[in-house]
């Protein structure tokens, strides 16, 4: 116990201590995230039911892009100070390291933007059920969503350009928007929303078994 | 590849001239002889690619690098065939392109994973990294692929989607059959004659600079 998780214990402190010494960086993904939401009644008028209707789908998306935005900032300070380097020549399992980097990221962009996202949901006057749901959701796919955002980082690591960052993730994002929505749905028309749940938590834990491994391997790739 | 000329010309006067047009359709359903093969076919080139970039990095082997590298143009445009011909039938048929439906959405998926893909390929310098950091994107994408079709099933018993797929019941007859098989064959044919030529100009471009390339070039002037 000692010897195998005190690297994980201490990169996660390590990197929660950071975030927390730049609290701005730690607010900007938060930022973005409202504002955006504010752009969707600014762009399609301000009528109660319509924005109803799509309050959740636009609160899931929006998540899903501020969460995109923010991943580039998981390796790209220690990839230029060379401590990347220094992990993958660890006597550790760099499966394990990267994986206390990913937690590290997820508790810092992951649950801020979940408890915003609530609070943006009741504001919008979403039904206690699709709150719920919406809740459910955002706590099964934002780890799924750092999870398989660190593979495509990991590989893009040191090019130039975000973009490609957003191609190369996105369409492994959509399964997960796509239940989630689901759920979301089945909750505001009054259904049982346990058959998406456990999808999502299946792909969770597919997600945290294996993203760790291939992003591992992608650094070691980079860094070759 | 005149094994799939000839076998796309007799797939074709099959499928256009042999086959009774359809009770319901009319003549509009001729365009699954062209679909439905590179439907098929979008799957099955990802499946090579993946595999083949996987054991190339286990193994390290360099045409396996190859293979995948060259799959990946012909898969994504049998994808785009597939959407487009989908399209083009749809129009007529639901009088609508596009349809936010299941399997459309998950082919859509597949098109932007090939692209995500090619995209990877382009931005290393390098191209055995290049092939690595690949490799790894397509074997991520593939954990996506049965998830994407398995959700089609699912996602078409929640919602009724406007289609079925004609060929999950054996009900298709063997005169509109036949003429399909000899197409997908043909568009199989295709794929390997195109793929192995593009591997071949891939490893004369790869080792250009090597003897053997030379030596081959000098023959080749001599004795024309």
């Amino acid at each position: 116990m000692a010897t195998r998780f005190t690297p994980f214990i201490c990169i996660l402190k390590r990197d929660l201590i950071i975030a927390c010494r730049n609290r701005y960086e730690l607010i900007n993904p938060l930022l973005f995230f409202i504002m955006v939401i504010v752009l969707f009644p600014l762009a399609m008028g301000t009528d109660q039911t319509m924005l109803r209707d799509i309050t959740a789908g636009m609160i899931w998306v929006t998540a899903l892009l501020a969460s995109t935005l923010s991943l580039d900032a998981m390796f790209r300070t220690d990839f230029e100070d060379g401590s990347v380097e220094q992990l993958t020549l660890s006597n550790y399992p760099l499966t394990l390291l990267v994986g206390a980097k990913i937690l590290a990221h997820w508790l810092v962009t992951g649950v801020p933007l979940i408890l915003v996202s609530l609070l943006v949901g009741y504001i919008l006057s979403l039904s206690y059920a699709a709150l719920m749901a919406l809740f459910i959701t955002l706590l099964l796919g934002t780890p799924i969503l750092s999870l398989i955002g660190a593979i495509a980082v990991a590989l893009t690591i040191g090019l130039r350009g975000g973009m490609l960052l957003s191609l190369l993730i996105l369409p492994l994002y959509m399964p997960v928007l796509i239940f989630s929505m689901l759920a979301v749905n089945n909750a505001n028309d009054g259904l049982s929303i346990s058959a998406e749940c456990y999808f999502l938590a299946g792909l969770l834990v597919l997600a945290i078994t294996l993203a760790p491994v291939a992003t591992a391997a992608s650094l070691r790739i980079r860094l070759s | 590849m005149l094994l799939s000329l000839v076998l796309f010309a007799v797939g074709l006067y099959g499928g256009l001239v042999m086959a009774p047009a359809d009770y319901q359709q009319g003549d509009s359903f001729r365009i699954i002889y062209i679909h439905v093969p590179s439907a098929w076919m979008s799957l099955f080139v990802y499946m090579v690619m993946a595999i083949s970039g996987g054991i190339g990095l286990i193994w390290h082997m360099k045409i396996a690098e190859i293979v995948a590298r060259s799959s990946a143009p012909i898969g994504a445009s049998f994808t785009f065939i597939a959407l487009v011909t989908g399209a083009i039938w749809g129009k007529p048929m639901w009088g609508t392109w596009w349809v936010w439906d299941a399997r459309l959405t998950s082919e859509l998926i597949l098109l932007f994973l090939y692209l995500g893909f090619i995209a990877l390929q382009s931005a290393f310098e390098d191209r055995r990294v290049a092939a690595r950091a690949g490799a790894i994107l397509a074997l991520v994408g593939i954990v996506n692929i049965p998830i994407i079709h398995y959700s089609v099933e699912w996602w078409n018993t929640l919602h009724q989607g406007p289609t079925v797929t004609k060929f999950d019941s054996p009900s298709i007859h063997l005169s509109m059959l036949i003429p399909l098989l000899i197409m997908s064959l043909a568009f199989t044919s295709y794929y390997f004659s195109v793929m192995l030529t593009r591997c071949r100009s891939e490893i004369l471009e790869y080792e250009a600079n090597a003897n053997w390339v030379k030596e081959l070039l000098t023959t080749k002037t001599a004795s024309i």
